[in-house]
């Protein structure tokens, strides 16, 4: 991670945020859309957050899980299993975390 | 104020560790959580940063995650709108999911009010203040965490958790699910490229299920 790379990075997500939050309010004059955009907008976020994700839980050094004793396997279960319960964001990164500093620490995996 | 603004430190706590944990340095980090103030953004932006992904990518992501907030600012404008710009940017870049759920709770109606800037201004603050102290704790903590406890993966904990609280009808999860199978089977891609491969896939597969069934009542944004 060069220095430069993460700074201009860090700095162009800042940007992003300002764009994204101040979209239709910062313009002087009223945005139009076109109405696909506006329906893309839908399923954008959530394809991008498991685009992200997906790889970052089934993967390791790109390619697929080759061993159960892999901790992040229970921590997503444990997780996935607390949100159709509760429907908590909190407790769902609560039990998965707890879920894997268990099986990181007391198991070595 | 109080009860929600726990869940946003134990949040700003879990981004604040995982952005340190994910090799990222105190500064970096720092700077991070003061500049972009945005956990979801923040934690997707993680993977990237760490692959080295093109700035391009890392942005594009970004902004896709952030989606909601440009819906939110529609909103936004119908109570803000006659304000001097600089106020708008200003007060967009504070405007944070927490901000809109209560104010649109608030004021039901979308016309400006002179109680309003007091409302928002009181909020919006509190929400920073609860964020940024939770995420400062976190960077520091995490310093001393060992490595091999892995909990830079909490942050994908958090972001699947969002993800489960997007997921509505079964449209999205098809959606979810191409883009899951398209981001892992084009992992050999260079430059992360398989990111945009799974948002490309997600919404296109959206897209068409929304022109195959459309919804009874269509939603207006």
């Amino acid at each position: 991670m060069p220095q430069w790379y993460v700074g201009v990075g860090i700095a162009g997500l800042a940007v992003v945020t300002v764009l994204a939050r101040g979209f239709f309010l910062a313009p002087d004059r009223e945005i139009e859309l076109p109405a696909w955009a506006l329906q893309g907008l839908r399923y954008a976020p959530i394809a991008a957050l498991v685009a992200v994700i997906a790889p970052e839980i089934v993967l390791t050094n790109g390619t697929l899980l080759a061993t159960w004793a892999d901790a992040r396997i229970y921590a997503v279960l444990v997780a996935t299993a607390y949100f159709w319960w509760r429907r908590g964001i909190l407790g769902t990164i609560l039990s998965g975390t707890a879920v894997l500093l268990a099986l990181k620490i007391g198991l070595g995996w | 104020m109080v009860a929600p603004s726990l869940g946003i430190a134990a949040w700003g706590l879990v981004t604040g560790v995982a952005m340190v944990k994910s090799g990222m340095s105190v500064a970096a980090a720092l700077a991070m959580t003061l500049l972009v103030y945005a956990g979801s953004a923040q934690l997707a932006a993680l993977p990237l940063v760490v692959a080295g992904a093109p700035l391009w990518v890392l942005w594009a992501t970004a902004f896709c995650v952030n989606l909601r907030f440009v819906i939110y600012s529609a909103h936004w404008r119908k109570y803000f709108g006659t304000l001097p710009r600089w106020q708008r940017i200003v007060l967009g870049y504070f405007a944070v999911d927490l901000s809109y759920v209560y104010f649109a709770r608030r004021f039901p109606e979308p016309r400006p009010a002179p109680e309003q800037l007091p409302y928002f201004c009181g909020g919006a603050l509190w929400n920073w203040v609860s964020w940024q102290g939770a995420s400062l704790v976190g960077i520091v903590l995490a310093d001393r965490i060992p490595t091999q406890w892995g909990l830079g993966f909490a942050g994908v904990l958090a972001l699947l958790g969002v993800t489960y609280s997007l997921l509505s009808d079964r449209k999205s999860w098809i959606a979810a699910a191409v883009a899951a199978c398209a981001a892992v089977a084009a992992f050999g891609l260079p430059l992360k490229l398989n990111i945009v491969a799974g948002i490309a896939a997600g919404v296109a597969v959206g897209l068409l299920l929304d022109r195959k069934f459309p919804d009874a009542a269509p939603e207006r944004v």
